[in-house]
């Protein structure tokens, strides 16, 4: 076939095609054109949404009983529409849905905008939504939407915070490059960070003790969501018991494959440099391997 | 009733696009086809079917007359439907007892427009047609409505295209995707591209006769032992869409249930539409549906339905079944729906 040969040709009224609707449907789009919906009611008893002339069931009239339905309804079956074409009503996704309102004992065909398929499930309560200037069409209603069963409640404050006496003199240390615990007197177990009491036995805590900037790895996370004081996704969080240490701290792994990292592992932390130093944890860029062998996890009596 | 059989039928080798044939060019090989199967140059009545929005004319159906001859006058009709609702008014139409021949032909050519909002201007222009309602979204509200198993739904194309395959006078389409990682995309959920019959060019024909005169042009007349044509309510909403209430009327009507079936043909645009056509119709799972391909592999609207009768007399006519089913639909979600018995053996009773 020649491709000159082709031409487009195109079937239009232009304006439109004028039909009238007869007394029924007049009825519903004159109600409709008022932000009502109606259904007629058939001589057997059923609400027609939308109505019809006859009823489909027995072919007889219907009553002249015009019944308000709605605004609410039930969704009954639906179909995605996850690219919308130039005709359909809707220019984002969309579902076409049945949509039964209530008082009603038929379903409408309309469009549902709902977001997502996943934000569908049979038997959706559904409202419609009126565009602005209506004129008695079908398409007053621009769409229907769910009806709200959740909101959005922003929630923000701001604080002040301080670290406290015994973390301040915690974080004093880690700006000279110290890990600084406090030993207790009773229980003879050195907690670090540094704190003033025995969360064991309530003793006050007057020793201060220096343990080493290594340790070993008692457990740990691969984390897959990105966090502003992580270098990269995955990153390792860990507990590292510092060698002197009786209880574990929580640190960052680098310098090594998140698959790598294993309990046991002897790691030692990372200091930024001197004159970066601020009196914060951000001292401790993250523990690194030391390359030395795994320590027996027992042996080190592993997390308190 | 006077006894009726279809005794030739012929239909193109259908096309995925235009090959630039008018249509009156792509009816005269298969209305010629059926004339020399039958030996008949005039016939007692001529009726088609097709739809003047495939071609954007109206009364394009008269220029395809073109390619059958009307002069001197033939006795002629058409319906705005598929030729399987021409042959049931030509079935009607030798009941009246004076004509013994009809020649029905069904043709249309969807390449050239849109299908799926040429459709669309079939429906209630108060309700449906407004809001832009196409083809492939309310046949998506039917499948979500009867809810089949994706599956099933997914070996009826496998099974329709590669029976298509077989066919000479289908297209030829490949497998579709399988596996959970293929055939992600919906074209309207929970319809994948694949479920929806294929864009097609095509006609067919096909020669009724009565009594005798049935038996003196074809050697094993495929007898119309049964026909019947219901409807449902055009509103998608007035009706339970996951099942065919007016399938199973005419079915009933049709008397499908009367006996064995060696072979139904079903006018299945959508993959969904044959567990729903199942059902209504009594069709066990070990009834061979759909053995040419159907819809799902050639869909030449307008002669979609008629075809399904010329392939279920074929196997009447060349002896390979008994008994078989021809299915036709019309409007949406198989609002309209024809159902014909063929058979080899008229009972005497019926003569």
């Amino acid at each position: 076939m020649s491709e000159d040969l082709v031409a487009t040709h195109v079937l239009e009224f232009p304006g439109g095609y004028t039909r009238t609707t007869g007394p029924v449907i007049g009825r519903f789009l004159t109600e409709l054109r008022d932000r009502r919906l109606v259904g007629v009611r058939t001589a057997g008893g059923r609400v027609l949404v939308p109505p019809l002339e006859y009823d489909p069931d027995t072919g007889e009239p219907v009553t002249e009983e015009y019944v308000e339905v709605g605004p609410a309804g039930t969704v009954q079956a639906w179909a995605w529409v996850g690219s919308p074409r130039p005709g359909h009503p809707l220019d984002r996704p969309f579902a076409w849905a049945l949509i039964r309102l209530d008082g009603a004992d038929t379903a409408l065909v309309h469009a549902l905008d709902a977001g997502s398929p996943k934000a569908l499930r049979p038997g959706m309560r559904v409202r419609p939504c009126w565009r602005a200037a209506t004129t008695g069409h079908i398409t007053d209603i621009e769409c229907f939407l769910p009806e709200v069963t959740s909101l959005v409640a922003p929630v923000r404050a701001e604080y002040r915070v301080t670290p406290g006496r015994a973390l301040t003199r915690f974080l004093e240390g880690v700006r000279d490059g110290r890990f600084v615990g406090g030993r207790c007197a009773e229980c003879a177990a050195v907690y670090v960070p540094y704190r003033e009491s025995c969360p064991a036995c309530g003793s006050v805590i007057e020793e201060e003790v220096e343990v080493a900037d290594t340790g070993t790895v008692t457990t740990f996370a691969i984390n897959n969501l990105p966090d502003p004081r992580a270098p990269e996704v995955p990153f390792v969080s860990a507990y590292v018991l510092l060698d002197g240490a009786d209880t574990p701290m929580i640190t960052l792994i680098g310098g090594v494959p998140a698959h790598e990292v294993r309990q046991g592992m002897r790691v030692r932390a990372v200091w930024v440099p001197p004159e970066e130093r601020t009196l914060s944890m951000t001292n401790v860029k993250w523990f690194e391997p030391t390359g030395e062998p795994d320590a027996d996890l027992d042996s080190t009596g592993g997390a308190r | 009733m006077r006894d009726v059989a279809v005794v030739a039928f012929a239909q193109t080798v259908h096309t995925g696009h235009d090959t630039g044939l008018a249509e009156p060019e792509l009816l005269l090989p298969v209305i010629d086809e059926v004339k020399r199967a039958t030996g008949l140059k005039r016939f007692g009545f001529t009726v088609s079917g097709s739809c003047d929005y495939l071609a954007g004319a109206p009364f394009s159906f008269v220029s395809a007359l073109d390619a059958v001859g009307a002069w001197p006058p033939i006795s002629e009709s058409h319906v705005e439907m598929d030729g399987a609702f021409a042959l049931y008014e030509a079935w009607v139409r030798l009941q009246h007892g004076d004509i013994d021949t009809a020649l029905v032909y069904g043709f249309g050519k969807s390449s050239m427009s849109d299908i799926r909002e040429i459709m669309t201007l079939q429906l209630d222009p108060y309700y449906l047609a407004p809001l832009g309602l196409d083809q492939v979204s309310y046949a998506a509200l039917q499948a979500a409505a009867v809810n089949a198993d994706r599956a099933a739904l997914d070996e009826i194309v496998r099974r329709s295209r590669a029976d298509g395959r077989a066919n000479r006078y289908a297209l030829d389409l490949p497998d579709p995707p399988t596996g959970k990682n293929t055939g992600e995309e919906f074209e309207v959920e929970p319809l994948r591209p694949y479920d929806v019959a294929p864009v097609t060019d095509g006609a067919a024909a096909v020669v009724l006769a009565a009594g005798d005169r049935a038996r003196e042009l074809a050697g094993r007349p495929a007898w119309i032992t049964g026909i019947a044509h219901r409807a449902e309510p055009h509103y998608l909403g007035m009706r339970d869409l996951s099942r065919s209430v007016s399938a199973a009327e005419a079915g009933r009507a049709a008397g499908v249930d009367k006996g064995r079936v060696d072979v139904a043909e079903l006018h299945t645009q959508f993959s969904h539409e044959e567990p729903i056509l199942r059902e209504a119709l009594g069709l066990s799972g070990d009834v061979t549906v759909n053995p040419s391909g159907g819809p799902l592999a050639a869909n030449p609207v307008m002669a979609t339905g008629l075809i399904r009768v010329g392939e279920a007399a074929r196997r009447i006519l060349d002896g390979s079944a008994g008994r078989t089913v021809a299915h036709a639909t019309s409007g949406p979600c198989l609002q309209q729906n024809l159902v014909a018995v063929l058979e080899g053996a008229v009972l005497e009773t019926s003569a």
